[in-house]
């Protein structure tokens, strides 16, 4: 069995590897792991002439214990938890779609299609065909990364993260172009939706539906995952292709389905955000949602159950760092602290493999 | 259309072109060691901060350049160190390093926003060689960081093909566990491998700020550094086709920003697409292509090497 010893000055390390990975190490390794980020990030923040400890209090408080920041940590964890669900799902069978940004944008761009030309039409028409068009643009989306990969093997990686930059390009194009409000005063934005095409928000808050959906949509990739034949397939897939391929799986199909689900998940994203939020398209209309979906799906292990715990986390850190604008602290706070809990928690799994020991040196 | 035009734009193509050929050829090293790294975008722009701020520190551009690949290395430190020392996945990784990359050069350049650099690396002609039709202007009226890219090419070449240590790089990246029976130190030269190629991206990232551009903005790079990934993929892990391809793609970064010029009537936003629609139909390209033999790449490309596992 794998065993390394290292020595450093009277003690001795040895790694070994774990035969089961140890639970209690996989839930704690997360919270380690934004720990250690936070204080890395406070090093950087003291650098540049803040006070961490009171940015990150102001920052916490915000998110978490002001009834404004719980509301918007809460709305704005609605497309981190849809696109995370999406990313966790591609990266369980080691299917590396970090698009979710680009598809975020094309699910908007697709809803937002539909909503402008059914100006007319009744919420209960007009909301569910915005939904499937949402759906379909960010499957399409992240198909045209997919069926390369299943059929050529062609990276995915490299080709959804450059799709992000063509879909972006793509709104900007409709809203500095074709599409732009001409009443709108020279602002790149479309006319605003009819509210029939606004999905609807629980009363007196602005959480909206978007998050029941989300909810549900992770209840049911859970028991997919879990519970069925083909969720079965997908793990067995992402631990080890070679058992898959020699049990007579049909990895191409499972690549090519595996990318519909997770792109179609991002567009949802999009279409909640699209019509909840902002009634209309507009360009930067995500603050990066699809890149910290890759965090939240990491965070959780590739597990939904936790991508939607995870996905509060992150929403939290979204809007505390979005009030650290006021002080002078650009948002970039947090996607340093973002990269960084990633680092750390690469930089701890292996303790989930590995169990280090140490000892002694034995006088002989 | 005069052959002023087609002249240009081949003109524009290599500087366009040098900041992928720095970085491609970085990533080169790095996967030839058998190490993916995913954040050249991130060690791009950390470098393109670095030398800014050095310069406008300075006014000394070649404290900027160094300073830029100091940057980019020790970035690149971070990723050799999870991936190669704690086994952690490649990709993550990689992509870990461009986000953080992308917070902290913001964060470092938030005050360098609209600062004019003192000082840029301005073009200076080669005596004679820039005296030649056509190949003069397209190539040697440039500025000093392109003619070291010009030197970097063959030196890379002959590093990984007729020098021992650069057989070493192949041999690991090839079969890590035949490599290490001959007593090479498989996870040194990995590690060497990834910061070489980390140093390189902050020299691409510092063209950008120092030579390029010459401004510091957020996110500046565009995707540079993805376009880059896939050039090694086309080049077939080889510099010398590194050099080809990175003229090719900076040429369809000029041919769209020549066009937006001459006010034809497309979106220019189209025109903006352009590198990144070439890049992946490329990349497509290539693979179908490669499909049937063997596209070249290190055979233990993206795997960690442990000597039990063998």
């Amino acid at each position: 069995m794998g065993s390394k010893e290292g020595t450093f000055g009277g003690w001795v390390f040895r790694w070994e590897k774990r035969l089961t990975s140890s639970s209690q190490i996989n839930v704690a390794i997360p919270f380690i792991s934004i720990g250690l980020a936070l204080l890395v990030g406070g090093l950087v923040i003291l650098f540049l002439g803040f006070n961490p400890l009171s940015v990150y209090r102001s920052m916490f408080a915000h998110a978490f214990f002001s009834r404004f920041g719980l509301m918007d940590t809460a709305v704005k964890a609605i497309p981190l938890m849809l696109a995370g669900l999406g990313v966790a799902l591609a990266f369980r069978m080691l299917l590396w779609n970090i698009g979710a940004e680009g598809q975020i944008y094309m699910g908007a761009y697709a809803a937002s299609g539909v909503a402008l030309s059914m100006p007319g039409a009744p919420a209960y028409i007009v909301l569910p065909v915005m939904l499937l068009a949402g759906m379909a643009a960010g499957a399409f989306w992240a198909l045209l990364a997919g069926i390369p990969r299943a059929y050529f093997g062609a990276n995915e990686t490299i080709i959804t993260l450059l799709l992000n930059y063509i879909a972006v390009f793509w709104v900007d194009h409709l809203v500095f172009g074709p599409w732009r409000d001409p009443g709108s005063l020279g602002f790149p934005i479309t006319r605003a939706f009819s509210s029939a095409a606004r999905l609807p928000s629980i009363a007196g808050t602005r959480i909206h539906l978007g998050l029941a959906i989300a909810l549900a949509l992770a209840l049911l990739l859970y028991f997919i995952l879990y519970h069925s034949r083909w969720g079965y397939e997908v793990r067995v897939i992402g631990e080890s292709p070679g058992a898959a391929r020699y049990a007579g799986m049909d990895i191409r199909r499972n690549i090519i389905l595996v990318m519909l689900i997770s792109g179609a998940l991002a567009g949802i994203a999009g279409m909640t955000e699209i019509s909840a939020i902002h009634g209309r398209l507009q360009p930067g209309f995500s603050p990066g949602y699809g890149y910290t979906a890759i965090i939240v799906a990491s965070l959780a292990q590739m597990h939904p159950g936790y991508v939607v715990l995870v996905s509060f986390l992150l929403a939290g850190l979204l809007v505390g760092g979005f009030s650290m604008q006021i002080a002078g602290l650009p948002l970039a706070v947090v996607s340093m602290l973002q990269g960084a809990i990633l680092f750390f928690l690469l930089g701890s799994s292996i303790f989930a493999r590995y169990r280090l020991t140490v000892r002694r040196k034995e006088l002989v | 259309m005069d052959s002023a035009f087609y002249i240009a734009i081949l003109t524009a193509a290599i500087t366009a072109g040098t900041p992928l050929l720095y970085a491609a050829l970085g990533e080169l090293l790095a996967e030839r060691s058998g190490v993916l790294n995913l954040g050249v975008e991130g060690m791009m722009l950390v470098g393109a901060v670095a030398g800014f701020l050095t310069t406008v520190a300075t006014a000394n551009l070649w404290l900027g350049v160094a300073s830029a690949m100091l940057a980019g290395g020790a970035l690149a430190f971070v990723h050799a160190f999870l991936s190669i020392t704690m086994r952690a996945n490649q990709v993550v990784t990689g992509l870990a390093l461009t986000i953080f990359g992308t917070g902290i050069s913001s964060l470092i350049g938030r005050r360098l926003i609209g600062v004019p650099l003192p000082i840029t690396f301005s073009d200076t002609p080669l005596p004679f060689l820039s005296e030649l039709p056509i190949i003069g202007t397209v190539f040697f009226r440039h500025d000093p960081l392109v003619y070291l890219s010009y030197l970097l090419v063959p030196l890379v070449w002959v590093f990984l093909y007729w020098t021992r240590v650069g057989q070493n790089f192949v041999a690991v990246g090839e079969d890590p566990a035949a490599a290490d029976a001959v007593g090479i130190n498989v996870n040194l030269v990995r590690y060497i491998g990834v910061i070489i190629g980390g140093m390189l991206a902050g020299l691409a990232g510092a063209y950008l700020t120092l030579a390029l551009a010459p401004v510091w903005l957020d996110g500046m790079t565009a995707g540079r550094g993805w376009i880059a990934i896939a050039l090694v993929i086309f080049a077939t892990w080889n510099p010398i086709r590194a050099m080809f391809g990175a003229y090719l793609f900076g040429g369809v970064a000029a041919l769209g920003f020549r066009i937006q010029i001459l006010g034809w009537p497309i979106s220019p936003f189209y025109l903006q697409m352009m590198p990144y629609i070439f890049t992946i139909l490329v990349l497509i390209f290539v693979t179908y292509q490669g499909r049937a033999r063997k596209l070249g790449a290190p055979a233990a490309l993206g795997l960690h090497y442990d000597r039990e596992d063998r």
